[in-house]
């Protein structure tokens, strides 16, 4: 039995090698030239600096180039996928363990086509499936402010793929499926700030990444665009951003969009969990043009094949009926009885995306590790949720929050005590 | 509605007069009722910094009194807001390892650490006192003996040399150590040991976690949890003690940014 499981593994890797060398021999004609005439000088213009600065914060590089208490962009943390952790590289200029040696050619390449300067291929962690949209201006704009950086000399960590995911070959067969290489092209029937809305969200601020249904793969569904998905291991749900009929956002106006980008907060929800870091270290920076342009995009998302209603079982009424004195006695007062919240303070759980996505995890999760609000520019002193991890049997939090997804205008499924269980156990950070 | 209808025949007039009577009083009662309801709400969710650190205060009290019932959550009040500065931004470093810690700070700009550290500073509650589990008294003596003298055949130093006479910690960077849950303690020795909590380099608290027994830890803990608590709550001032170990966070100049 043994023997014939280790024939199985054998022969998928000499498929997986093969499929892979075959790619690469496809891949080989498209090496992008060299540009020629970018030099040092080029590079240190500031005007190109600070449009690279601004544009990097567009991409949320410093989001996973920085490791906790680390120097910004130097690299260190290790990003959790269900492969195994795969180590973040050290992006400052520092010639031995960062850029230092890159040319914008290799950037570019890296960016475009996610190989690595000796033609490697790179770990679709590097989000290279978004970023291959970006514009060459841009992508030496960022070039440019990446190598204006102080270097850091800090060696990229030791990641822990498990075989066959440790050996890069094995990313072919993934590349072949999964992967086009492309600009952003934009479309002519669509104004301007939709364009620049549609560039900035499907390449630089890769939203798709999470905001998108992964296999088992961890190739990103085609389709719908921006459905919704639960991002794995880290184990948050990115809500589906269609803001008509079935969409996640269902009833959000271009203007609830710009807000919570900018704030943290709109009438309609709050952003936490890893959409908190992404408003707090990105979009809260971006100009009102560029998150009107997204909103404009975004809501112009279609609407979505509706959900078949779910049919409560007698278990599910039973755990509502179990939330309602809990949701009395832990939430009522900031969130209201009516579940709308309080304008500009708490959020209302009526209607939440967050609240109501598919999977009840983040409001599982909002109820064990509470928090505060995104603390952005707009709002430097944020209120705060408590955690109730401590407080909440995982029967309690699953009546409370069974209550929260099915009150109201609320139909959401309710949530098992073993999920709140597993919830428990996922890693805060 | 037109304010006048000539057309109206007068018992019409009659009625809709009579209707304006009934209904005006009515009508305005409801509003006043929805407007002290409004401000009730309004009034429900006070701007205040205490109202914003639900986060912190529903495990640390709202006072910072700690929750002795719990075995765990430390006493914040009346500590040095420096030191509680400090623990915020380790926390956000990953110096000091608590994933709950870690994730609720993660974001907070160094002004409203500053705040929310200023506040837990200034709260004057009296100590609590927590369960300490049964130890012999063997054990307490011996955690007696290093809190008030050390040990000096291990070169470690008394708590007191540090910590305030009194223990109620030393302006600006040494908290307290009365009133402290066991379980608290002794877990942050232990932290200590296991590199999960860290301070500035030289990290005095790690060499003397170093420098004690296993079993002089739960002596220490249990000694601390078991102290009478003094009726002064207040830090000793700045420069009172002489640090016998060289200690990072109280370099001269150690700032905290």
């Amino acid at each position: 039995m043994r023997g014939l499981r280790r024939l199985f593994a054998m022969l998928l890797l000499l498929l997986v090698l093969l499929a892979g060398w075959l790619v690469v021999a496809a891949d080989a004609g498209h090496r992008p030239e060299a540009r020629t005439g970018i030099g040092p000088a080029s590079l240190s213009d500031p005007a190109l600096i600070a449009r690279g600065d601004y544009l990097a914060t567009a991409a949320d590089c410093a989001g996973c180039h920085t490791a906790q208490g680390g120097r910004p962009m130097a690299g260190g943390r290790l990003l959790p996928t269900p492969f195994g952790n795969i180590p973040v590289p050290n992006i400052t200029p520092d010639r031995e363990t960062g850029l230092g040696r890159w040319s914008f050619a290799d950037f570019w390449r890296a960016l475009h086509t996610g190989r690595g300067r000796r033609g490697e291929w790179l770990y679709p962690a590097f989000p290279y499936t978004s970023y291959t949209r970006v514009s060459r201006d841009d992508a030496l704009a960022i070039f440019a402010y990446l190598q204006s950086l102080p270097p850091v000399h800090r060696p990229t960590a030791t990641g822990s793929l498990r075989f066959p995911y440790d050996r890069r070959e094995s990313l072919g067969p993934w590349r072949a499926l999964y992967f086009r290489a492309g600009e952003f092209r934009p479309d002519p029937e669509q104004s301007a700030p939709w364009n620049r809305g549609a560039y900035l969200v499907q390449g630089l601020g890769h939203c798709g990444e999470c905001h998108t249904r992964r296999n088992a793969w961890g190739g990103l569904a085609a389709a719908p665009t921006l459905g919704g998905g639960q991002i794995p291991v880290q184990n948050w749900y990115a809500p589906d951003l269609s803001t008509r009929q079935h969409g996640g956002l269902q009833g959000w106006s271009a203007q609830d969009i710009v807000q919570l980008l900018k704030t943290g907060q709109s009438g309609r929800g709050s952003a936490f969990g890893p959409m908190a870091d992404v408003v707090a270290g990105s979009t809260q920076h971006l100009s009102d043009d560029d998150l009107q342009a997204m909103a404009t995009y975004l809501v112009s998302l279609p609407a979505r094949a509706p959900v078949p209603d779910v049919d409560p079982t007698s278990h599910d009424d039973a755990l509502v009926h179990q939330g309602k004195p809990l949701y009395a006695e832990h939430c009522a007062a900031c969130h209201g009885k009516d579940g709308r919240g309080m304008a500009g303070v708490y959020p209302p759980l009526d209607g939440n995306p967050s609240v109501i996505e598919p999977s009840g995890i983040n409001a599982t999760r909002a109820v064990l590790l509470g928090g505060f609000a995104p603390l952005t520019r707009a709002v430097p002193r944020p209120y705060s949720m408590p955690p109730f991890a401590q407080r909440l049997s995982d029967a309690e939090v699953a009546a409370v929050v069974s209550y929260i997804r099915r009150s109201w205008s609320n139909r959401a499924s309710a949530v098992r005590p073993e999920a709140v269980g597993r919830d428990r156990q996922t890693p805060a950070d | 509605m037109p304010a006048y209808n000539p057309g109206m025949t007068s018992r019409a007039r009659r009625r809709r007069t009579r209707f304006l009577v009934v209904l005006a009083p009515c009508l305005l009662a409801w509003q006043a009722v929805r407007a002290v309801h409004a401000a009730e709400e309004v009034a429900a969710i006070p701007d205040t910094l205490q109202q914003r650190i639900a986060v912190c205060t529903s495990c640390h009290g709202v006072h910072g009194e700690g929750t002795p019932g719990s075995g765990y959550f430390p006493r914040l009040a009346g500590k040095p807001a420096d030191y509680l500065v400090r623990q915020m931004q380790d926390f956000r470093r990953g110096l000091r390892k608590y994933a709950p810690m870690e994730y609720t700070v993660r974001q907070l700009s160094p002004a409203y650490m500053r705040e929310i550290a200023d506040y837990f500073a200034a709260q004057q509650v009296p100590y609590q006192r927590s369960a300490v589990p049964a130890v012999s008294a063997q054990t307490l003596q011996r955690g007696e003996q290093l809190i008030d003298h050390g040990d000096p055949a291990r070169r470690v130093p008394a708590c007191t040399a540090c910590h305030g006479s009194q223990l109620t910690g030393v302006q600006p960077s040494t908290p307290a150590l009365v009133g402290l849950p066991y379980d608290y303690v002794s877990a942050q020795l232990g932290s200590w040991r296991t590199h999960t909590r860290a301070m500035a380099a030289p990290d005095c608290m790690a060499v003397i976690a170093g420098r004690l027994a296993d079993s002089d830890i739960t002596a220490v803990a249990a000694a601390l949890a078991s102290r009478e608590l003094p009726a002064d709550i207040h830090p000793q001032p700045a420069g009172s003690v002489k640090p016998p170990l060289p200690c990072g966070v109280l370099a001269a100049g150690a700032s905290v940014p």
